[in-house]
C-alpha cells in the first residue's frame, strides 16, 4: 500500500472549483475534500509506473479546406436561453 | 412493471427498407436524435432537443430500423450502476431489486426487458460491458475508431465506442456491421482492414483450435461464484476444441488509477462547454460571467460529475499535470504494449466482465473509490484501444454473471465467434 502523501484540504477544493467554474455548497466542499483524499491516495500508485514510449503506428491524413454546407443559424441557436440579432447572448463580461 | 429503462419514448421510423426493417432498436441518450431530447441523463441537459442526427442513428434510420426510445444512463457516462441518472434508477429486469450496471443500464435493461429488439450504449471504460453482464446481454465494445462518434456527447473522447446490446452474439453483431465504418465527420474514424464476411457471419461457433489466454491479474480479488461461472465458460470452449493457457499482463495493477487520471481529464475540458449560453440549463441568478457559469453549472451537475470535473480539473492544473496525467499516459502505453505481447501468443484473451455480481440498488452510491475499483477488468480495454465482447455466462446465486473476450485491434469477428460458441 502507498504512503499517504496526498493531503487535500477545503482550500484546495476550493480553489479547483473556481478554476473549473461551479460553485461549491460549504458541507460539498468538506464531502469532496474527504473523497478525493481517498482517490489521489490511490492515484499515487501511478508514480511506480515506468517511462514508456507512446508512438502510435499511425499517419496523419489531411483533408482538403474546403467550404461545405453545415447547421443554419436558427438551428444552431434553437436551444439557447437568449439570442440577439442571430446571435448567441451571454451574461455580462464584468 | 416498468423498470424505467427509458427516460423519453418516441416512435422514430426507418427512412429505407434494410437489414433492420421490423426491429426496434433503443438508443442511449447521450447519442443525439435530431428533435428528440438528448438529455445525457443530466438536468443540465433536460430540455435540449438536438438540431441533428448523430451518424449511428443516420445509420439505424437508413438500416431500417426502428428506434423506440431514449434510454436512462448515469449522468455523462459517469457511473457503473446508472443510479446516478437525474431521471432515477433503473431496476435490473434479470436481478429485480438491483442495479442493470452503467453507464448504459437503461439501454441493457430495456434488451433483457424485451421492450426493444436491440439498443445502442456507449463504453468509455465498461459501459456496455458492465450492463450487458449485469442484465444477462450481450454486448460489444467496438476497436477504437471503428464506430463514428459524431453525435456522442462527449465524456472521455479518446476512450470511448459506440457499440450494441442484444440478446444473443448473432444480433449484436448484425447491428455492429450496420453502425461500423469511416465518417468524415469523425475524424478518428478509419478504415477497418478487410475480414471475411460482415460480423454477424462471424457468428458461428467454431473456436475449434482457437488459442484463449487467461490473465491471471484479473482473476484476482473476483467473487468466488463468479469465478466457478467463469471456468465453467472456459471449460465449454475447450470442449469445443479451444484450448486455453495463462498468461501475464503486469501493468494491468494501474490500469483503474490510469484511466480514471485519463477519464476525468478529459471530462473536466469536455464539460467546459455547458456553460448556460448556447444549450442547457441556464441558471437565473445573473452577475458577471463567471458567477453566471458557476451558478449554473452547480444546479446543472450532479455530485459525480462535479467530483470528477474537479478531479479532473486538479490533475491537470500547474505541478499536478507530471505526477497525474503524464504518468496516466505512460501507463496506457504500459497496457497497450502488454497486450500487444499477449496478442503475440493467444487468439483472444478471457476475463469475468465484473468481478462481481450486481449490486443492489442503493448500496454503493456512498463510496466512489469503491465503485472505481470495480471496473478493473473492463478499463485496460478502452485504455489499449480493443474490441471486446460480454456474454452472459451462467448466474451466482441467481444473479446473472458476463465472461468478456478481448479482441486485436479490428479483430471483432475473432471475438464475436469466440463469443458465439457458447
Amino acid at each position: 500500500m502507498t504512503e499517504r502523501t496526498t493531503a487535500v484540504d477545503a482550500e484546495e477544493v476550493r480553489h479547483v472549483a473556481s478554476l473549473a467554474r461551479v460553485d461549491l455548497a460549504d458541507d460539498e466542499v468538506g464531502r469532496f475534500a474527504e473523497q478525493f483524499e481517498d482517490i489521489l491516495t490511490y492515484f499515487e500508485r501511478l508514480d511506480e509506473v515506468p517511462e514508456v514510449d507512446h508512438d502510435a503506428d499511425l499517419t496523419n491524413v489531411m483533408r482538403p479546406d474546403e467550404p461545405r454546407e453545415c447547421l443554419e443559424t436558427d438551428a444552431a441557436l434553437e436551444n439557447a436561453a437568449d439570442t440577439e440579432d442571430g446571435f448567441f447572448k451571454g451574461p455580462n463580461v464584468s | 412493471m416498468s423498470v424505467n429503462a427509458f427516460i423519453t419514448e418516441t416512435e422514430l421510423e426507418g427512412t429505407d427498407e434494410g437489414p433492420l426493417s421490423g426491429r426496434t432498436v433503443a438508443v442511449k441518450d447521450n447519442i443525439s436524435t435530431a428533435g428528440v431530447r438528448t438529455t445525457c441523463g443530466s438536468k443540465m441537459l433536460a430540455e435540449y432537443v438536438p438540431p441533428y442526427d448523430a451518424t449511428v442513428v443516420e445509420r439505424l434510420k437508413a438500416a431500417g430500423a426502428t428506434i423506440v426510445g431514449k434510454t436512462n444512463m448515469d449522468e455523462f457516462g459517469m457511473g457503473t450502476t446508472t443510479e446516478t441518472s437525474h431521471f432515477g434508477s433503473t431496476d435490473n429486469p434479470a436481478a429485480p431489486g438491483h442495479v442493470p450496471g452503467g453507464s448504459s443500464g437503461g439501454s441493457a435493461a430495456a434488451v433483457a426487458a424485451g421492450e426493444a429488439d436491440l439498443a445502442l450504449g456507449s463504453d468509455t471504460g465498461g459501459s456496455i460491458r458492465c450492463p450487458a453482464a449485469f442484465c444477462g446481454v450481450v454486448g460489444i465494445k467496438p476497436t477504437y475508431g471503428l464506430v463514428s462518434r459524431y453525435g456522442l456527447v462527449a465524456y472521455g473522447n479518446s476512450l470511448e465506442q459506440i457499440g450494441p446490446f442484444a440478446q444473443t452474439v448473432e444480433d449484436a453483431a448484425a447491428l455492429l456491421d450496420v453502425i461500423a465504418g469511416p465518417d468524415e465527420r469523425d475524424a478518428t474514424t478509419r478504415e477497418a482492414p478487410d475480414g471475411e464476411g460482415t460480423y454477424a457471419d462471424a457468428a458461428d461457433g467454431d473456436v475449434d483450435g482457437l488459442s484463449v489466454g487467461i490473465p491471471t491479474e484479473l482473476l484476482e480479488g473476483a467473487d468466488q461464484g463468479v469465478i466457478d461461472a467463469f471456468e465453467e465458460t472456459v471449460e465449454t470452449l475447450e470442449s469445443a476444441g479451444a484450448t486455453t493457457r495463462e498468461v501475464c499482463l503486469p501493468s494491468v495493477g494501474h490500469a483503474v488509477s490510469a484511466y480514471y487520471v485519463i477519464a476525468m481529464s478529459e471530462a473536466s475540458s469536455n464539460l467546459a462547454r455547458f456553460d448556460g449560453v448556447r444549450y442547457g440549463h441556464s441558471s437565473d441568478a445573473g452577475g458577471n460571467w463567471n458567477d453566471a457559469f458557476g451558478r449554473t453549472r452547480a444546479e446543472g451537475f450532479g455530485d459525480e460529475v462535479k467530483r470528477r470535473i474537479l478531479l479532473g480539473t486538479y490533475a491537470l492544473s500547474a505541478g499536478y499535470h507530471d505526477k497525474y496525467y503524464k504518468k496516466a499516459q505512460d501507463a496506457r502505453a504500459w497496457v497497450t504494449r502488454d497486450f500487444d505481447e499477449a496478442f503475440d501468443e493467444v487468439d483472444v484473451l478471457a476475463s469475468p466482465t465484473m468481478p462481481v455480481p450486481p449490486f443492489e440498488l442503493g448500496e454503493s452510491l456512498d463510496d466512489p473509490l469503491q465503485l472505481y475499483l470495480a471496473d478493473a477488468n473492463t478499463v485496460p480495454v478502452n485504455l489499449a484501444n480493443l474490441p471486446a465482447i460480454s456474454v452472459p455466462a451462467g448466474e451466482t446465486n441467481g444473479l446473472p454473471v458476463g465472461v468478456q473476450f478481448i479482441g486485436p485491434a479490428f479483430g471483432e469477428r475473432r471475438i464475436v465467434r469466440t463469443a458465439s460458441a457458447l
